[in-house]
């Protein structure tokens, strides 16, 4: 039970936090279930995400299954909850307000000043997940300059064309069953 | 928006949000939205739609969640922001479990393994792809560049809590756009 009510006071926490999506808290959800609470390892966490990129609807469901990791059944919907609920609520809340305060200079100024924040939130998730799933310390030069050309083919891919992304991530899943093993 | 609350019934919308947390796959909902809240069912105007949006964005939580918040609580009040947000995240939350409870049994599968390396190896990049996307304008741009690089540090190598972070970047971001705002204008 203690450990239900620690989850869901982190993925509460992290419904708040997540500005400009859920990608922003990457780094901090990882630092928090990885590095302080243990209830995941670096991989899992990383392939927790990957398995959210093959789900359809949104990307951070996955976090449910940390949840699931940590406690079964009762984990995965105490985080699906936590994860949804406040920021669900918040935003019934403020959307009202935020239409009352049509015209406000301070609404495109909270726009253009959070963008860059959100950025390198976004960045240092790319980062935290990437030292695991790009270049593992633990794996040879050879295997980590695979999983670095995957991750930089996906990258080229979607830029110069408009595939599905869920297929790259699928054609990811290909090359390492037919490169890594 | 809302005076037309009450004709559209919570049954279709939450079919219409289920149908889209069902096929959206590989991200980029907000795309999956706009055909079908604007063109097919037409509950909101092109307008309406981006002021949807922008308060999506600048909100915490996933903008499609909040999406289905803003456009529910439109149509039907609490109640349809309910089922719009049930609507929108139940189709992946299944197959998100279901897809977990495969990684579970089959995780220590060497092919199954090398499988999940490729798929994340791949979701960094689409990550890195959507971020670069997102942000060229902010990285291109000297002032925004520096807040990305000091907020990419404090939290990506520094692990400063993000809570003291948004605290401390945030207002400063927020008031020199102001000024930028209003520098503008003038």
């Amino acid at each position: 039970m203690n450990k239900i009510i620690e989850l869901v006071n982190n993925f509460a926490l992290m419904s708040l936090l997540a500005v400009g999506g859920g990608t922003a808290v990457l780094p901090e959800m990882k630092h928090d279930t990885v590095d302080l609470h243990h209830w995941v390892s670096e991989t899992q966490f990383a392939d927790i995400y990957s398995l959210g990129q093959l789900a359809p609807g949104p990307n951070m469901t996955c976090v449910s299954l940390i949840g699931y990791e940590v406690s079964g059944v009762a984990g995965l919907l105490a985080v699906l909850l936590a994860f949804f609920f406040p920021a669900c609520l918040l935003c019934y809340f403020v959307s009202k307000i935020w239409d009352a305060a049509e015209g406000s200079p301070w609404r495109g100024a909270v726009q253009r000043g959070m963008a860059p924040i959100v950025i390198g939130l976004m960045l240092a998730g790319c980062y935290a997940l990437g030292k695991t799933a790009s270049y593992n310390p633990a794996r040879d030069w050879e295997f980590n300059l695979l999983t670095l050309a995957i991750g930089a083919a996906v990258a080229v891919v979607l830029s110069v064309t408009r595939i599905n992304p869920a297929l790259t991530i699928l054609a990811g899943g290909a090359a390492g069953y037919l490169l890594l093993s | 928006m809302s005076d037309r609350g009450g004709r559209v019934s919570l049954g279709k919308i939450f079919a219409v949000f289920a149908t889209i947390g069902a096929v959206s796959f590989g991200g980029g909902i907000v795309a999956y939205l706009r055909r079908s809240l604007v063109e097919k069912e037409g509950w909101l105007d092109e307008d309406g739609f981006m002021a949807a949006l922008e308060i999506s964005q600048i909100l915490p939580g996933l903008n499609s969640t909040n999406m289905s918040v803003i456009v529910g609580r439109k149509l039907r009040g609490a109640a349809g922001a309910l089922v719009a947000v049930l609507g929108m995240v139940l189709p992946g939350a299944v197959a998100v479990t279901a897809l977990g409870f495969a990684y579970v049994a089959l995780r220590h599968d060497p092919k199954v393994a090398v499988i999940l390396t490729g798929v994340a190896a791949a979701a960094v990049g689409l990550l890195l792809q959507v971020t670069l996307k997102i942000g060229w304008k902010q990285l291109v741009r000297p002032v925004d560049l520096a807040f990305v690089v000091v907020v990419f540090v404090l939290v990506g190598i520094l692990h400063v809590s993000l809570v003291v972070t948004l605290i401390t970047v945030a207002p400063f971001a927020i008031w020199m756009n102001r000024l930028r705002g209003v520098g503008e204008r003038a």
